[in-house]
């Protein structure tokens, strides 16, 4: 899973947005992304978040937990590659924040679907900038609120 | 229940962080990241970064480092089993590319209490490690975290 592309060519600049191309209320796209236990054990490794609520059933459900749950910062981290990979360049966020209101629980066998989906919320010409607005949502329910990434485009 | 004492406490700038090539390739492949220019030099290059370049919240790595002096501390009063996460914020001033060495000066900015429920809210201003004293900010990463008392 998540072996990285081979592709090694740069973009052409023309490939990318343009912030003189885009209204508040364009849909920048849409994403599924899976989460398995086996991807919660890896983020906890890469990120040094050993908190045992994300992989250990009998220690989640001791807290009050419904049972192991993802990473807020997995599923933070993750939805934004929506965003940069329109953007055509990841350093391009200058500021991206969320507020985490729903846990997304995940099972031992199989997969919890968490769905994406973007749209540009603002344009500041002056900064060079534009706000993407995404929606985070797992079996309906908003996991996720006011999850804001500005992005620097050229003209 | 958080100790309100900590409000307004400053913490002296860490041990630098050393920003490696696989540990940006590790976290953008545990985020699902595929952007070549996490994982490729020509690619990231191409874009005008001098080496690899992090993914949009690489930085937690460095701030969970440094927030631990505050949440760890007995004196904090935060049990780290009750607390859930509420809100993040990542403020890139530049991307963080491989080859930096970033040092982080840790803030509480705010400690509050209703009944049972404590707020804390901390701010890790990330900045290039310079020869005595910290250097280029870099990233600040906010992060408030609700703290459930006993009964709550």
């Amino acid at each position: 899973m998540t072996a990285h592309t081979e592709q090694t060519e740069a973009r052409p600049a023309g490939t990318r947005p343009r912030l003189a191309d885009l209204a508040v209320g364009d849909e920048i796209g849409t994403r599924t992304i899976e989460f398995d236990r086996s991807r919660l054990v890896r983020y906890a490794g890469a990120s040094g978040d050993l908190n045992r609520i994300h992989w250990d059933q009998a220690f989640a459900e001791g807290v009050g937990l419904p049972g192991v749950i993802a990473h807020g910062m997995l599923t933070m981290g993750s939805v934004v590659g929506l965003v940069t990979e329109w953007a055509g360049d990841p350093g391009a966020v200058v500021d991206y924040a969320t507020r985490f209101s729903r846990p997304v629980p995940v099972p031992a066998d199989g997969v919890a679907t968490v769905e994406v989906s973007g749209k540009i919320g603002a344009v500041d010409a002056d900064a060079g900038t534009v706000r993407v607005d995404l929606t985070v949502t797992f079996e309906g329910a908003k996991v996720l609120m006011k999850t804001q990434a500005v992005v620097r485009l050229d003209a | 229940m958080a100790n309100p004492d900590f409000q307004g406490r400053e913490y002296p700038a860490t041990a630098p962080y050393s920003v490696g090539r696989e540990k940006i390739r590790e976290f953008a492949d545990a985020v699902g990241a595929a952007d070549p220019a996490h994982h490729d030099l020509v690619a990231a290059r191409g874009l005008g970064y001098p080496d690899l370049v992090a993914p949009p919240t690489f930085a937690v790595v460095i701030a969970q480092r440094a927030e631990g002096q505050y949440v760890s501390d007995p004196e904090a009063g935060i049990d780290f089993s009750r607390v859930v996460h509420a809100d993040e914020r990542f403020t890139h001033h530049r991307p963080i590319v491989a080859g930096d060495e970033l040092v982080t000066v840790l803030h509480v900015d705010s400690v509050t209490s209703r009944g049972p429920l404590s707020m804390v809210t901390t701010r890790c201003e990330i900045f290039a490690a310079g020869a005595t004293a910290p250097g280029e900010l870099v990233a600040t990463v906010t992060s408030t975290l609700a703290v459930r008392g006993e009964d709550a």
